[in-house]
């Protein structure tokens, strides 16, 4: 059984279909990267998966949990599912430490003596352990970023979902964000991608989902794809994201 | 000019003050209290429960303080409701401060974007953590001001309750006037210890803010 | 006694003259001085800076009931003379209107972007030409819905002259009311005629505001 089965999955917004009969396979370790054109439906599958939206017909099932935004245990299931997002969505108001132990701690995940300790660790792992007294508007964009993607580690989740991470990032930083999930990578976290990063895309992923129309268009390991694109579509996207 | 001959009334002065912020918090109290409930209906599905608060706002905004003291002082009472000057200012002032109130606070919520309550939500926070823990602090912090602000008109708007005898600082004025007849002397002092205690609360309010909000503000 | 009658409702109307008059000389002598304040308020000149400050925070920590008697107990102890009262409470409002507005505008001064003044300047315009043609439109446009709200504030305000004995509408309402012992009815009147002329102004407000948020 795959970690997250993705069935026929339909979604409309108003009159505009943006997922029309979406099928998908994510195996447990498995690195995906959806890419594909804005309005191909792919960030919309994302929210879709951690059931931030919810389907119109067809099923999404997370280790063999079928997922929709009324479900029953939808906090815990959001528990073992981290998503990151494109513009950080850090908590202003509160330090990187609380940051990341706030939700650990609601959900009775950890206890208070632990805290701290859980926060250096999983700091420790984005390379910012000298950040955790720091407020998040001191720090940079990709900064910011890996403290998020540090905030879903401490949730220690069956399954990541990034969501556009580098795209409000300044070139220079999106760099250490990647390397930050490429370490993630090599550590066998399931990760489903949606991103822009092409070179990211070709080193990192097991498999490329390229979407088009509200549809999975084509998909395979990244070197068949980028190589030999089946269809004039891929062909035409892969040349202008060069 | 002579403000000799009021130096004996300091007494009273002290308690119309003392009156004059009884009134102030206690409007502010109540009027706060208005002003979640209502920002809450508004927010709530109630189509005629929201239209009922919109209708209180617009009443209360649009109309001077005064004529809502003079109405619920004079009028209440062939309702058979006859409350007395302090009770009855009380009243009129607390729904004047909630009708500022509700708006204040909505607008604070409204402030904090959706994707903050989002970002909760993936964490797996119930709906009432993500209000208590990721909403309401930001969200106070940005209603402050405001908040704060209409208090301190509150506290001065306070003074017109001596229109209908009620026993603070204002009407303490009158009293010492009657007795003295050293109105400009009276009024110029009564003066002095509001703006005393304008500046006291503003003060207190800026030292209040600064040690509750002091996360960086958004560059 | 007497039944409340066509008279009463026509006294109303009529008072409601002293509280037009009240506000059209607050704003016809409080928005220059308000404007003047503002731009004290954004001076080079620190002194000037706090000079402006003082005063405004002061008239804004005082009642406008305090500000009225005041001056209206005041002026002749200062003057010497008998000053008319609606000349004295018309100093009061002035002030209570210049402060006010003041603060507003020197809000929507400040919410211009400094680049905006040195874009004036690279263009070779002197000071006076970059706040007249480049900052003081912007300015204007950001801050028409608090001044628009705030004259809600001073036309409520006017209906403290009434404590003082003008017949205002405010005033004009407790003298029906104790004529016809109709307060319910009378009061009423009253504040349904202060609704009818401040929701407008409200609404006015709002739209505009809801106008800039959209433009930004």
């Amino acid at each position: 059984m795959a970690l997250v089965e993705i069935r026929d999955v339909h979604k409309k917004f108003g009159r505009v279909d943006v997922l029309k009969g979406v099928s998908l396979d994510v195996e447990e370790g498995e690195i995906v990267t959806i890419i594909g054109r804005s309005g191909s439906g792919k960030s919309t599958l994302l929210r879709c998966i951690n059931a931030l939206e919810s389907v119109d017909a067809g099923e999404i099932r997370v280790e063999g949990q079928k997922v929709y935004a009324g479900m029953p245990d939808l906090k815990k299931f959001r528990q073992h599912v981290g998503i990151v997002f494109q513009a950080f969505n850090l908590f202003p108001h509160l330090k990187v430490e609380r940051n990341i132990t706030l939700a650990p701690l609601l959900t009775g995940r950890i206890d208070k003596a632990k805290a701290r300790a859980l926060a250096l660790d999983v700091l420790t792992r984005v390379g910012l352990a000298d950040k955790i007294d720091a407020w998040p508007e001191q720090l940079s964009g990709g900064q910011q970023q890996r403290v998020a993607i540090a905030r879903c580690l401490a949730m220690a989740p069956h399954l990541m979902l990034f969501d556009e991470v580098t795209s409000a990032l300044d070139p220079e930083l999106v760099g250490e964000v990647l390397k930050v999930m490429e370490a993630m990578a090599k550590q066998g976290m399931t990760m489903i991608l949606v991103t822009h990063e092409m070179g990211f895309a070709r080193n990192v992923a097991d498999r490329i989902v390229f979407m088009h129309q509200g549809r999975v268009w084509e998909q395979g390991p990244p070197a068949k794809l980028f190589a030999n694109p089946e269809t004039s579509e891929l062909a035409s996207f892969i040349a202008s994201a060069k | 000019m002579n403000f000799l001959p009021l130096w004996r009334y300091q007494n009273q002065l002290i308690d119309g003050a003392i009156v004059t912020l009884e009134l102030t918090v206690i409007a502010a109290l109540f009027g706060l209290l208005i002003g979640i409930a209502g920002a809450v209906a508004l927010k709530g599905r109630i189509k005629s429960l929201r239209w009922l608060v919109r209708g209180y706002i617009e009443l209360f905004r649009n109309t001077p303080s005064l004529i809502q003291i003079f109405i619920v002082f004079f009028v209440l009472p062939t309702f058979g409701l006859k409350l007395p000057a302090f009770e009855a200012a009380s009243v009129a002032l607390s729904l004047y401060f909630g009708a500022y109130s509700v708006e204040i606070i909505r607008s604070g919520l409204d402030s904090i974007p959706n994707s903050q309550v989002e970002a909760g939500h993936c964490l797996g926070l119930s709906g009432w953590q993500v209000f208590r823990h990721i909403v309401l602090p930001p969200a106070l912090r940005n209603a402050y001001p405001a908040v704060t602000s209409q208090f301190v008109l509150l506290l001065l708007g306070t003074s017109l309750a001596s229109q209908v005898a009620a026993d603070e600082l204002f009407h303490v004025a009158g009293f010492i006037e009657s007795r003295t007849y050293r109105s400009f002397e009276v009024y110029a002092v009564i003066c002095v210890v509001y703006f005393a205690m304008a500046m006291s609360f503003k003060a207190l309010f800026a030292l209040v803010g600064a040690a509750a909000f002091r996360w960086p503000r958004r560059r | 006694m007497r039944s409340f009658s066509l008279i009463d409702l026509v006294s109303l109307f009529a008072a409601l003259r002293w509280t037009v008059v009240l506000v059209v000389l607050a704003l016809a002598f409080g928005a220059p001085l308000a404007l003047g304040l503002a731009m004290g308020r954004i001076s080079r000149f620190a002194g000037l800076r706090w000079a402006m400050a003082g005063i405004i925070q002061v008239v804004q920590s005082v009642p406008l009931l305090g500000l009225l008697f005041f001056f209206y107990f005041g002026m002749p102890v200062f003057l010497g003379i008998h000053v008319p009262a609606l000349v004295a409470v018309t100093v009061a409002y002035t002030l209570y209107t210049a402060a006010f507005l003041g603060e507003i505008w020197r809000g929507g001064l400040e919410a211009v972007k400094l680049a905006q003044w040195e874009a004036g300047s690279c263009l070779g315009l002197s000071l006076w030409q970059q706040f007249r043609h480049i900052i003081a439109p912007q300015a204007l446009r950001l801050s028409l819905p608090p001044t628009v709200g705030f004259l809600v504030q001073l036309i409520k305000g006017t209906s403290l002259a009434s404590i003082l004995g003008f017949v205002e509408l405010a005033r004009a309402g407790q003298v029906v009311s104790a004529a016809t012992f109709q307060p319910l009815l009378t009061y009423a009147l009253v504040a349904a005629i202060y609704f009818a002329l401040c929701l407008p102004l409200t609404l006015w407000s709002r739209s505009l505001e809801a106008r800039l948020d959209g433009s930004r």
